[in-house]
């Protein structure tokens, strides 16, 4: 009896051994890439630390050119920053609305076939590489927007913002299908038990009841957009250029930074420096949005 | 009381409000409903018992067409007579919507939407088009007066339906389903998420309500069903066995196979 017992007790005390491997393992991938964020936000502070040592953050901030390699140099972050969020309005008014609809019609209306086969086919959509995006936008929506309007530069905004917005429809739409997916039938019931029609299911109860799923997919669209690289490089112009004007050609913090990265800037000169000071930026604006996303997961927790 | 002694409308002192007749249910091969039958008394309360899994909840669901909702469902033969229309509700050609609109349904477990008290009750004016304000605010503040609610959220009408508590949350519900005005109510299984405190304001409050609808409760609870219901029905894997006033049915059941559900003796 005594045997048996201790027999029992060792074990389990070897199954707590396995169970402390695997979770020191678990435990080494997390803080692994716990430690490259921080790694990389270091990096990003320390060379930015070097960069406004010689550039006041009064001129990062408020100056309106951004000109690091003339001889008159600027550093007004305002330009590269205006390309971006102009570039992002562009891609966000197409995508927010498109891919909310989508959402509702796979969720509330489409067959178990439509849904079957439209997914895989939106996921095929976000998977396509955004190099292809960027010369579909340069060498197709260019000159498709240039037979309406013959004025519109070979490089602008408004084309590449376009297809940044079809190529982030997938992400919006797939992450708020599954926010209304996750909505209990019970919610719906109750509202076709009222006499309510799909229709109506669809917007003012389900939609409601998945707002802080279908707020994240938004905030993850709009990350997409602002860190969207290769497709404003290709087809919106990398010209520094101040304007809230979609049909104007600009550079934007990201395609700015690729430039320069594949220049042949000195390493240490002030004008590499400039991208350390330009991703700072990025990344400050991507946490702002994350902690936005946070805030609204929070505020609007699900309450079904 | 007078034992109903037909289905049919028009014997004296009874009057149908609907009258359910040779219904037959599938899920997909599934055989849910057999040949039921019962009549549904105006302005009564009508309650269905027995074991779980014999089909009550899937005969409720047939009165407000939920069983539209799904692909593989079923009605296959039979109908539902609605008084004084005598039309069969299940017809193919009632639109579903139209039968919801005048047949309201309160679940088992308490299901507000994600909006204020006050849109919860206000949903099913809005559903069918109301946008007066000041009509919109007396009908919710009567059907939450209706439903023993008001003295408690009046203050408070604002906040999430799903601030309040299990019971509330309940008559919130009996207050969405009753500000439309319907001629049914169909409840199923509408206490057995609460307390005794709570079940007990839902039972007297159902009561109340018979002065204003006719009701259809699914209850495995037969204490309830002998303190709520006029009527009682007892069904056991999906066919009716007997139907009767609810003191007949507790105390001199016509079925062997009622008594012993009735007495205990199997359920
Ligand atoms: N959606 C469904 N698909 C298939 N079978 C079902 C479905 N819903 C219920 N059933 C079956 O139909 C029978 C009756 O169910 P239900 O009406 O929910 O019983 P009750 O409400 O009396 O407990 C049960 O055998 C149940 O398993
Ligand atoms: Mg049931």
């Amino acid at each position: 009896m005594t045997e048996h017992v201790s027999d029992r007790l060792s074990r389990k005390a070897s199954r707590h051994v396995k169970e402390r491997i695997i979770e020191f393992l678990l435990f080494g991938a997390a803080a692994f890439s716990v430690f490259i964020t921080v790694a990389i936000v270091y990096v990003l502070v320390k060379e930015s630390w070097v960069f406004f040592e010689t550039v006041p953050l009064s001129d990062f901030l408020f100056d309106t050119q951004w000109t690091p390699l003339f001889d008159d140099a600027h550093y007004g972050i305002m330009v590269l920053l205006s390309g971006t969020l102009t570039s992002s309005g562009v891609a966000l008014l197409v995508a927010i609305p498109l891919g909310t609809i989508i959402a509702i019609y796979l969720s509330e209306f489409a067959g178990f076939t439509v849904r079957e086969v439209a997914k895989p086919f939106l996921e095929l959509l976000g998977g396509v590489p955004t190099i292809v995006y960027g010369y579909f936008a340069l060498t197709f929506i260019t000159p498709l927007l240039q037979k309406f309007y013959p004025d519109l530069p070979g490089f602008n905004l408004l084309s590449a913002g376009l297809v940044m917005g079809i190529m982030i429809i997938p992400y919006v739409a797939s992450l708020s299908e599954d926010a209304m997916r996750a909505v209990p039938m019970a919610l719906r019931e109750g509202s076709y038990a009222m006499g309510a029609t799909r229709l109506q299911t669809a917007l003012w109860v389900v939609t409601p009841a998945a707002t802080s799923g279908i707020a994240s997919a938004y905030i993850l669209g709009i990350s997409r957009a602002v860190g969207e690289t290769m497709i404003l490089a290709v087809a919106a112009g990398m010209q520094p250029n101040l304007t809230f004007n979609p049909t104007e050609p600009g550079a934007t913090i990201t395609s700015y930074i690729v430039q320069v990265a594949l220049g042949d800037l000195p390493h240490g000169s002030i004008g590499y420096q400039t991208i350390f000071a330009a991703g700072l930026t990025l990344l400050l604006m991507t946490l702002a949005f994350n902690l936005l996303g946070y805030w609204l997961r929070k505020h609007y927790r699900e309450v079904y | 009381m007078q034992i109903p002694t037909g289905t049919e409308p028009g014997v004296e002192g009874v009057v149908l409000k609907a009258d359910v007749r040779d219904l037959d249910f599938y899920y997909g091969a599934f055989h849910a409903l057999k040949k039921v039958s019962m009549p549904i008394h105006d302005h009564k309360v009508t309650a269905l018992i027995g074991p779980s899994g014999c089909g009550k909840s899937t005969l409720l669901r047939c009165f407000n067409r939920m069983h539209d909702l799904y692909p593989g469902n079923r009605y296959a033969g039979g109908g539902i007579v609605l008084y004084p229309d005598n039309t069969n509700l299940l017809s193919p050609d009632v639109d579903p919507i139209e039968v919801r609109m005048r047949i309201s349904m309160v679940f088992q477990k308490p299901n507000p939407f994600p909006k204020s008290i006050f849109e919860n009750v206000a949903y099913s004016l809005r559903v069918r088009g109301m946008r007066n304000k000041n009509e919109l605010d007396d009908r919710v503040e009567a059907a939450l007066k209706e439903a023993a609610l008001w003295n408690e959220v009046s203050g408070r009408l604002k906040e999430l339906g799903a601030n309040l508590s299990g019971g509330q949350q309940q008559r919130l519900c009996i207050a969405r389903a009753l500000a439309s005005d319907p001629e049914i109510i169909l409840f199923d299984e509408p206490t057995s998420a609460l307390d005794p405190i709570a079940t007990a304001s839902i039972e007297e409050l159902i009561i109340e309500l018979k002065e204003k609808v006719t009701i259809l409760i699914v209850t495995h609870n037969m204490q309830q069903a002998a303190r709520i219901s006029d009527f009682t029905a007892y069904m056991y894997l999906g066919e009716m066995i007997e139907f009767g006033v609810t003191d007949q049915i507790f105390i001199k059941p016509k079925k062997k196979a009622t008594e012993d559900y009735i007495t205990g003796r199997f359920g």
